[in-house]
């Protein structure tokens, strides 16, 4: 589609109509500058900031020695090695379970997938506090699940089933799935089923042609939902914090004890900064593989 | 059974030998919805713990919430915030998408990354950034600083959202309109933007859910009479499970479903 710009045939006034056109296109530019702006200051310019911030010593002085702690302070090895575990655990828990709803989902009839998918966008209308809420309900020791465990005769004392990791992760993978179902349904929905047709033809039985053919077409999906999974785990925070009970410790919750707790603005943004660079490494290695716009979903103009 | 043993599907599968998928996906769906929901009963409960099924039913906990001062400014604050956040960044980040998406300028590629950034920044760096910024600009725990950093964070969404309402748009139509004389923006305002209100509207919605269900940037920029709801919230958790938070997460879901429900029903009514 063309941007709507008089494009200059030649003809008398060719010249001024591209004029005309230029100015045109340079005042509608400036239309994003209001909303350029504000994500420059209160983003940009901050992050930036944090920075520069993290190149000094707690005496003003200029070092490296924020980042030196973070290599030689065994403590802050383990934060980022948990971290990584963590949001790893969480992403393959998110594709064990995700990958079979979201095919199944796929097959069905289009009316009764979309009444299906409501059930798995609707966690996204409520706020991550309120979802991290429920589950401390349900998990703690006279929670449902520990009420309901033992009148089945299931266990006979309360299972500490949260404040520790695996409640964490519970939370987490809550929150996370509807991020890998809704980029993998879509392309699950894009495939061709022809060509399970054919491999059925081929003799193909189900089993296979499922491994030999719907899975590795279902693979970009599968990826892009992983990658935003585990990219937005790595940040997380307030799911720790509530669910975790102070155990569970990722960077997010040392960015911010550091800050609260020391007031130690050097050390918080050496971690930020390198909490930031390994979430656009981790991205442009993943861009090399795969369409990032698939990730996303924005579209360039 | 008969439809057992039916084949479904083009890979001639039975549904006997997948019924663990239907069991499977029956059960990943009820871990999405139910957790969520099992709240709103439990809300409701008279008892001092959180019960489900209530044994007795009653509004004490939501008499706790309405008549705690604190808790009420607080969910004054994140109305007014969201309220504000929708009236931003709604307006800036679809002037934004259609000024990129119409300019093609060589510049316009360089501004929509800038503007997709705040999703892939981790949150908490954005808080500390933000809070170190606003101590020197005296905005900590004002609501001018919480609504703008709100809208950065709400930006990505509305840019996306009316970028790819654009992209399925006919521009030719808003040209057409052009030829006729109107002026550019009129040409907007009349053609364009009535084709592309459902996009509006949710953009609109998820500008507002994105600063009332938001609490790390609150946590570290809102405070005293201007502290958010989920900051008082989030402080709460961390003590005990008081059941009032309860009464206020139905409050809250309801108030997240409402918009959500008016937003399809506006998108329909074309």
């Amino acid at each position: 589609m063309t941007g709507g710009v008089a494009t200059g045939k030649a003809g008398p006034n060719a010249a001024g109509l591209r004029r005309d056109a230029r100015g045109e296109r340079i005042a509608l530019f400036g239309l994003s500058l209001p909303a350029l702006a504000l994500v420059v200051v209160t983003m940009v310019i901050p992050v930036a900031w944090l920075f520069w911030l993290s190149f000094f010593a707690d005496d003003g002085s200029m070092s490296l020695v924020n980042y030196r702690r973070l290599i030689e302070q065994p403590s802050y090895r383990r934060i980022f090695l948990a971290t990584f575990e963590i949001a790893a655990s969480a992403t393959a828990i998110c594709v064990l379970l995700g990958y079979p709803l979201a095919y199944f989902l796929s097959q069905l009839p289009q009316r009764l997938a979309n009444l299906c998918m409501i059930g798995v966008v609707m966690p996204l209308w409520s706020s991550v506090l309120v979802r991290t809420y429920a589950w401390l309900v349900l998990l703690q020791r006279q929670g449902l699940i520990n009420g309901w465990g033992m009148k089945l005769g299931l266990w006979d004392q309360p299972l500490t089933l949260v404040h520790n990791l695996g409640g964490t992760l519970i939370g987490m993978v809550h929150i996370m799935l509807p991020f890998l179902i809704l980029p993998l349904y879509g392309s699950m929905r894009a495939i061709d089923r022809d060509y399970l047709k054919a491999a059925a033809n081929l003799g193909a039985g189900p089993t296979q042609a499922f491994w030999r053919v719907f899975l590795p077409l279902s693979l970009p999906g599968l990826f892009a939902g992983g990658l935003i999974v585990f990219i937005l785990c790595l940040g997380f925070y307030v799911t720790p914090a509530v669910l975790g009970g102070g155990k569970v410790i990722m960077v997010a919750n040392r960015i911010a004890n550091d800050i609260e707790i020391f007031f130690n603005w050097g050390a918080a943004s050496a971690l930020g900064v390198v909490l930031l660079v390994l979430t656009l490494i981790i991205l442009w290695a993943a861009s090399r593989l795969v369409r990032l716009d698939r990730v996303f979903g924005g579209h360039g103009p | 059974m008969s439809w057992l043993d039916r084949p479904v599907s083009e890979t001639q599968i039975t549904n006997r030998s997948r019924i663990w998928l239907y069991l499977l996906a029956a059960v990943v769906l009820a871990f999405l919805v139910l957790p969520t929901l099992i709240v709103i009963p439990m809300s409701f409960s008279a008892s001092q713990y959180l019960e489900f099924p209530p044994r007795q039913w009653s509004l004490r906990w939501y008499a706790n919430y309405v008549n705690s001062p604190s808790w009420m400014q607080a969910t004054a604050t994140s109305l007014k915030a969201g309220f504000l956040t929708t009236l931003l960044a709604t307006p800036l980040g679809t002037m934004a998408a259609y000024g990129l998406f119409v300019s093609r300028l060589r510049a316009a590629k360089l501004v929509l990354p800038v503007l997709l950034t705040p999703i892939i920044v981790p949150v908490i760096l954005v808080g500390i950034g933000v809070f170190y910024a606003y101590v020197r600009l005296k905005l900590v725990n004002t609501l001018t600083g919480l609504v703008l950093a709100h809208s950065m964070l709400a930006m990505p969404l509305v840019v996306m959202v009316m970028s790819s309402a654009l992209k399925s748009y006919d521009m030719n139509q808003e040209m057409v309109a052009l030829s006729l004389g109107p002026s550019r923006p009129r040409a907007f305002l009349r053609v364009t933007l009535p084709q592309i209100r459902f996009a509006v509207v949710t953009s609109a919605v998820l500008a507002f859910l994105t600063s009332f269900d938001e609490v790390v940037i609150a946590m570290f920029v809102s405070g005293g009479d201007n502290s958010t709801l989920t900051r008082n919230m989030f402080n709460a958790l961390r003590d005990q499970v008081d059941p009032t938070i309860a009464a206020i997460s139905t409050v809250m879901i309801v108030i997240s479903s409402l918009l959500v429900v008016l937003a399809q029903k506006l998108g329909k009514s074309r």
